[in-house]
């Protein structure tokens, strides 16, 4: 666990960065530091490793104040992750990996064969480990920016905007490895971001900062969207407030109808030909498209979401993509298992509404 | 036997290696002896300056000022003034070329420092380099290429200039250029010229290779811009 016991960190230009700062980040979990530019999010984390000394107050990392322990054995313990990946040019990616483990003093085979397991972990082909960063994309060079922070296996992980500088989708897929990672790691995470989706997607417990370092609100995501503390994390948090509270309702809820599906081969079988809309399937069970009872001649498109998995904010998008106003629910398998009708739809936000 | 002047093979055969001191293996040994010292004094002693100024800013304007002033000092009177401290001898030649090196490398050597990329020195800091370590295993090698650019022109222009010192006696290879004032006979300028030529091309070409040894990041960089 990570604690900050009321920091404050002043420059000498007498800028006052971060303000009192108190809060947890509790071991095995992701906290998120989010703000808008010069809230002082980067500050904040470089005190963790003492890349930057507080000037008052204590950092503790499980009960151990920071400020007892030599920076460069502090640091080793701790990997730390940044926006440009900060490699070597002038070392080969294993060996980019295997820095840390070399400043350990591991010998240099123990060293590579780790550096190479964790390129295998973050997804990366064993083949880029001979080359040097230039010849890596920017998604590429983050993931082993990634690899190169667990290279030792520190229990404490530090990300400054680590995705910020790669395109929507790499960084959509680099946020998925990091949860799948963390499900696997249960490292005691910081991340810093100012963007408030991300802050949202990763974090277990989200610290909104305000411009002079202060905290403007801790909390789990859910009761972040629901419960803001004031209005200026209301306007941080961004108009579609609403919507994006829906990420965290469960679609286990949402009614499903199974009496509106046709088989494709089936041809215009009668049941259910009072319906204005009927979700054409293969024979194994797979959406093709809507049939309009209007005209039965073409295919409209449709939308699914993976029930039970997916929030319902990917159901109502699922609903969204189709002229039918349903959405289709699909198990993991991607077969249908069901339709949420606009009516099972509006039962289920009317409850989250009011829960 | 003839009488005519010999070509410039049988004066080159002739003079080659005739144990006295003006034999050209000897002026050659020289020339060597004469270049190639002042080219590594001159990178000994711009790593730790260079590195100061680095890490104090404020001496690189008055050292960098300093060794432009020693660079502007024309070579004649500075062999004439040091005479006077160490004589005719090699020395005095290879006092002032060290400091022409010095004053191209240690402006390299802050350059190459000042390449390395901040987000790479920060990310050094935070995996927990300590500070020695970060210079040699991060920041020197990041600096190779642009001190070893400077290297280049510092080995070329000493090899170059250690003939001036033929004015003192001492010149190596000019040795060969004050004879043809004496007596205009052009065998000797020759071989002067093409051996001085030649042994600048192959110092270059010897940092060129070490180049590609130890920078094969930079030179990969290139294949793939190309
Ligand atoms: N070395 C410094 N000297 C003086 N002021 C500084 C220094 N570093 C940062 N600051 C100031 O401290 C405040 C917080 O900076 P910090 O870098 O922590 O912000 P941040 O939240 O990370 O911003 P961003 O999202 O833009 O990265 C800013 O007002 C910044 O100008
Ligand atoms: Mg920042």
């Amino acid at each position: 666990m990570i604690t900050f016991d009321s920091v404050t960190k002043r420059y000498p230009d007498g800028t006052v960065a971060v303000d009192h700062l108190s809060l947890e980040a509790p071991t095995g979990e992701i906290t998120v530091f989010v703000g808008p530019s010069g809230c002082g999010k980067t500050t904040s984390l470089r005190m963790i490793n003492r890349m930057i000394d507080a000037s008052e107050g204590r950092i503790l990392l499980d009960g151990e104040p920071v400020q007892n322990i030599d920076p460069p054995t502090l640091r080793r313990g701790i990997g730390y992750v940044i926006q440009q990946a900060g490699l070597f040019p002038h070392r080969k990616i294993v060996d980019n990996v295997a820095t840390v483990p070399y400043l350990l003093g591991w010998d240099r085979k123990k060293a590579r064969a780790r550096a190479m397991e964790l390129l295998e972990r973050v997804g990366l082909d064993p083949a880029f480990a001979g080359r040097y960063p230039f010849q890596l994309s920017g998604g590429q060079q983050q993931r082993v920016g990634v690899a190169r922070a667990l290279a030792a296996d520190p229990p404490v992980l530090l990300m400054d905007e680590p995705f910020s500088a790669v395109d929507p989708i790499v960084r959509t897929s680099l946020q998925d490895e990091l949860l799948r990672l963390q499900s696997e790691l249960n490292k005691t995470i910081v991340f810093v971001t100012h963007d408030i989706d991300e802050a949202i997607k990763l974090g277990d417990r989200v610290a909104v900062l305000r411009v002079g370092g202060k905290l403007a609100q801790l909390a789990d995501p859910k009761t972040l969207l629901s419960e803001p503390a004031d209005d200026f994390v209301r306007e941080f948090l961004g108009h579609d407030r609403g919507i994006r509270r829906l990420q965290f309702v469960s679609t286990e809820g949402l009614r499903l109808r199974t009496d509106l599906t046709v088989t494709e081969d089936a041809g215009d079988s009668g049941d259910g030909a009072a319906e204005p809309w009927l979700l054409v399937v293969t024979g194994d069970g797979r959406p093709v498209g809507w049939r309009s009872g209007a005209r039965p001649a073409g295919l409209e498109p449709y939308g699914t979401y993976v029930h039970g998995r997916d929030s319902m904010r990917a159901a109502l998008d699922a609903a969204l993509l189709s002229p039918s106003g349903c959405a289709v629910a699909v198990d993991g398998d991607g077969k249908v298992v069901g339709v949420a009708t606009r009516e099972a739809l509006d039962a289920a936000l009317a409850e989250a509404a009011d829960g | 036997m003839g009488d005519g002047p010999p070509s410039i093979w049988e004066w080159i055969g002739r003079n080659w290696d005739t144990g006295r001191v003006d034999s050209i293996s000897n002026l050659l040994t020289d020339h060597l002896t004469m270049s190639l010292v002042p080219i590594v004094l001159a990178l000994v002693l711009a790593l730790p300056l260079g590195l100061a100024c680095v890490r104090w800013r404020w001496l690189y304007q008055p050292t960098s000022g300093f060794m432009n002033v020693v660079y502007a000092l024309p070579s004649l009177p500075v062999f004439m003034l040091l005479i006077s401290v160490t004589g005719l001898s090699q020395t005095t030649v290879i006092i002032p070329l060290t400091f022409y090196g010095m004053a191209v490398l240690i402006p390299a050597v802050v350059d190459g420092l000042n390449s390395v990329p901040d987000h790479v020195r920060q990310s050094a800091v935070a995996m927990g380099f300590t500070p020695l370590r970060r210079l040699l295993q991060v920041e020197l090698p990041i600096a190779v290429p642009v001190v070893l650019a400077g290297m280049r022109v510092v080995a070329v222009s000493s090899i170059s200039l250690v003939s001036v010192g033929a004015l003192i006696g001492q010149g190596g290879l000019g040795g060969l250029f004050t004879r043809a004032y004496q007596n205009p006979f052009m065998p000797p300028v020759i071989v002067g010229i093409v051996l001085i030529v030649a042994l600048a091309l192959v110092a270059d070409g010897l940092l060129v290779l070490a180049q590609r040894l130890l920078t094969p990041w930079v030179r990969a960089r290139k294949g793939t811009a190309s």
